[in-house]
Formats: C-alpha cells, structure tokens, sequence
C-alpha cells in the first residue's frame, strides 16, 4: 500500500469511527435506537445480527449514505453531521464494500478503479493505473483489467469492488455483507482477500454473517437486535459464550 | 362433425373468402387507370421524373431537418429531465409544468405559433425563416416527450450506482455524468429510436408553414408535384413520398426491435 494521502492526522488515540446516541427512523418506524459504537484504527469490527436488526442501517450511516435522524458520527474525532465538513473529501478516506458489488458496468475494470482516483484524488492518468494495477494484483485479480464488470464472477466482480475502494488509499473500510450476495464456493476468495487486508492494518467494519471469518479475524464483534448494540466483545468470548438471551437464540440459529 | 373438423371448415371458408376477395379486386380493377393515376410513367421515370427533386430536395432535407430536430430534442430534453429530479423544488416545478403544457398541444399548433403567431405579435421571425421556426416549434415539443424518456432512463439505473461513486467521493454532478448519464443513455436507446422516427414523420408538418424551393422537405415536395410537373394531376407522387418516407423509417423500426430485444437479453 501507499502512503497514507490524508491531510489530518488524527490525535492518537482517537477511534477512527465512533458513533453516538445514533437514532435513525424512516417515517414512524425507527431502525436504530441509540448506538453508541466505536471502531479503533487498525481494529477490525464485525457486525452481526438477524435481519432487520440495523446492522446494515448503521454501516450505512458511517460515511452518511443514511441520513442519521439524531446522534453523532465522529470520523477520526470530525463529527461529519456538521455541515461545514466536506462530506465528499470525507467519504474518499471511507473505502465501501457493497453486497451487490455495484461496480459500474459500462466501464471496463481498470476504469472501474482509477475513475474516482481521477475525479476526486485528481492523480494523473499513469498514478491512477499504476496504483489500480497493483490493488488488482493484490485482489489476484491483474489479468482482468481490461473485462467489463458482466463477464466476472461475483467473487471475481467483488474483489474488484474492494480493489476500487483500495485505490483511494482510505484510512478505513466498510463492508456491507460482501459475501451475503455469493454463491458459496466463491466466498472463500473474498474472505481471504479481506483478511490479508486486516492483517496489514487495514481499520474495518465488517456486516457480515460469516461467523468463521468474524472469529478468526474479528477484533471484536458487535451483536445487534432490534435497533440496539445488545452485546459485544472479544469474538471467541461471544460466540462461544454469549451473555444475552438474544445473542444465544440467535447464534443458536446460524451456528 | 367434431370440434377439430368444424374448426378446419372455418380456416377453409376464411382462406376461399380471402382469395376471392383478391381475385375479384385483381379482375374488377381497371389496371390502366390505377396505374396512370397512382403510378404515373411519367412521374416515376429515372429522368425527368419526379425523382430528382423528391430524392434530392425532399429526402435530404427531410433528413436534416429530423437531425436538427433531435439534436435540439435531445439537448432540451436532458436539461428538463435533470431539472425534473432536482432536488430544487422549483426546478422541479418548471419542468413539470413545460412537460405537461407541450405534451398536451399539437405539435402542430406550437410550430405555426412559432412560424406566424410571433411574426405577427412582435414583427420578429425566428433565425432560419419559416423552417427555422417550425423546427424550433418541433425541438420545444420533442424536448418535452424526450425529457420523460430520459428521466425514465436515468431513474432506471440501479440506485447502487450512485451510492458506489458517492461512498468513492465523487460529487452529485461527476456522479451523473460520469456514472448515471452513460448507463441511463443505454437504457433508453430503443425508445429515443423510436423518438427519431416518430420526429421524421412531424417534419411532415414543416409543410404547413412553407418553405423556398429548395429548403422544402418531402412531404411539399410531393404536394407540389401533384400540380405541376411530369405527373401532376395524379397521386403519383404521394405514392413516391410514401416509399421513400418507408425506406428511412423501416430500417430505424427494425434497428428499434432488435435493440430492444438484446437489451432484454443481456438485463445484468
């Protein structure tokens, strides 16, 4: 990876994501109830939870792609709520990670990777690709540089997605169930894709249902039900012994 | 007699019924007459005939004038349909009402407005004389039909595709045109299509308004030749307007199917 291109460096100490008495409600219906949550640089946080429990919602307010209804999102101690900061400059240190990839189909893959880093980092045409190309390898991914997004396999189209998030260089990144939209025997290559990038530092937030990737790379895990954090902690120490009721049932289920 | 055979009797009775009517057509008709009327050798003759002019006048201009049409139709149609999902409310509220005031006129009624009715309320004649004015009558109203096709468009792509290039940092303006605008534009190629042949038959109108010589397109080229020329006298030349409107229109209506079919092929 290259070096960190933010400007700020933040205080040490201070989490790269931390939220806050977070409330969000879509007409009556109100999906987060108050988190309070914080992700520390460098760790790598999973979320888990049934459907329907926020978890997604929350990931999604992170870098405000939802609209929070109250509460504070700090990113690297900067409340992003406030309207005074660049929402856009924000969210390019913020890489993201879709269920459904949503990589852009009418761009081959190289394009695909170095248009935001174009438009947004304004890196000359050679930086874009020389930085793409090697986010490329680093997904396994180089001889597909020149395929559009149709002609890959949905692990293949997922590891491009996390290679364009990579591109610009973020300080952290989100991953909204990468592999809930996989058929089975290609979630290994995304898994293990995410999990060389926490092992090199990477700080991310992980949504996921893959309770073996959450185990083993987790450095903790949040469980979420009806709105609320309900329990967290070291992974190992959830998983194999909850405290709540609701984590109980539901690892019941999914384990 | 069994349903099957009642049901063959019928097909049998229908088909006699069609060739007889045929037949009887072929017969009865007075060939001579139709074809001096309607086919007229003289009006169809390679030299001298009606072609010349219909091909190069009428064909051409009719050509340029739909270009221009669309051109304007289109451009005018992407401003309104951006402005119709602005998250300005009274953007919103222009487009709105501009769509619906030129969808609900003839298009007709918005050309002579443009080609008479200024002219005579402030002595000011649109660039371009009568053509010009109804051609601006035609790109006002295109443009209205053209931003509902686009908006249709741009609402059609994946609301994924958005969310990717604004989580990437990319602004509400880079994202539509570098993101939204090239997929919304794929997405609506067979009904814009559709848009251009629908504009070529409405250049027809340009007739009404009247054009010099060499600026009519084919539709006043036809009408003029049923008075003067060769064939005058006959419907020749309509019948030669009609095959040459065909050869620029049925090509287009079939690229429209077989672009709606592969699209329908390849839905991600």
């Amino acid at each position: 990876m290259t070096a960190n291109t933010s400007t700020r460096s933040p205080e040490p100490g201070t989490p790269a994501i931390e939220v806050r008495g977070l409330h969000k409600q879509y007409g009556r219906h109100e999906v987060l109830k108050g988190i309070d949550f914080h992700v520390d640089a460098g760790q790598v946080v999973c979320v888990i939870g049934p459907s329907g429990s926020g978890k997604s919602t929350l990931l999604r307010c992170v870098n405000r792609l939802e609209e929070p209804t109250s509460g504070e999102i700090l990113i690297e101690g900067i409340d992003i709520c406030d309207r005074r900061v660049d929402l856009d400059e924000v969210r390019s240190r913020i890489g993201m990670v879709f269920q459904q990839f949503n990589l852009f189909p009418h761009l081959s893959v190289l394009k695909n990777l170095t248009l935001a880093q174009r438009n947004v980092r304004r890196r000359s045409k050679e930086e874009a690709v020389a930085i793409a190309r090697q986010n490329l390898a680093k997904v396994g991914l180089s001889e597909k540089e020149s395929a559009y997004p149709a002609h890959l396999s949905g692990g293949q189209q997922q590891r491009v997605a996390i290679a364009r998030a990579l591109s610009m260089n973020p300080d952290m990144m989100l991953f909204d169930e990468p592999t809930s939209a996989l058929d089975p025997e290609l979630v290994g290559d995304v898994l293990a894709v995410m999990k060389d990038l926490a092992q090199e530092g990477m700080t991310m937030m992980v949504v996921t249902h893959e309770m073996g990737f959450a185990r083993e790379v987790g450095d903790k895990l949040v469980f979420m039900d009806g709105g609320v954090v309900v329990e967290e902690g070291r992974p190992a120490e959830v998983l194999s012994n909850p405290r709540h009721e609701r984590t109980q049932s539901f690892l019941s289920k999914v384990l | 007699m069994t349903r099957r055979q009642r049901g063959l009797l019928v097909q049998v009775v229908l088909y006699a019924a069609l060739a007889a009517a045929v037949a009887a057509l072929a017969l009865l008709a007075d060939w001579s007459t139709i074809r001096q009327n309607f086919w007229n050798p003289d009006g169809v003759a390679w030299t001298d005939g009606n072609w010349g002019d219909l091909i190069t006048i009428g064909m051409v201009n009719t050509v340029k004038y739909t270009a221009i049409a669309f051109a304007g139709g289109l451009a005018l149609g992407l401003v309104l349909a951006l402005m119709r999902l602005s998250p300005v409310a009274p953007y919103r509220w222009l487009a709105t009402a501009y769509i619906e005031f030129f969808r609900g006129l003839p298009a007709l009624v918005v050309m002579m407005f443009m080609g008479f009715g200024l002219p005579i309320a402030f002595q000011w004649t649109p660039p371009g004389g009568t053509v010009g004015a109804g051609l601006i009558g035609l790109i006002l109203v295109a443009g209205a039909y053209m931003a509902e096709t686009l908006r249709a468009g741009i609402q059609a792509v994946p609301k994924g595709q958005t969310e990717a290039a604004r989580s990437l940092g990319m602004s509400p303006g880079s994202t539509t045109v570098k993101v939204v605008l090239p997929q919304a534009f794929r997405i609506v190629i067979p009904p814009l299509t559709n848009e251009f042949v629908l504009l070529i038959k409405d250049t027809a109108l340009l007739f009404l308004l009247g054009a010099a010589a060499d600026q009519r397109e084919l539709t006043s080229v036809a009408r003029d030749f049923l008075t003067s020329g060769p064939s005058a006298g006959t419907a020749t030349s309509l019948i030669q307007a009609a095959l040459l409107y065909l050869i620029i229109t049925l090509p287009l209506t079939q690229l429209v199917s077989w672009l709606e079919r592969r699209q329908r092929r390849s839905v991600r």
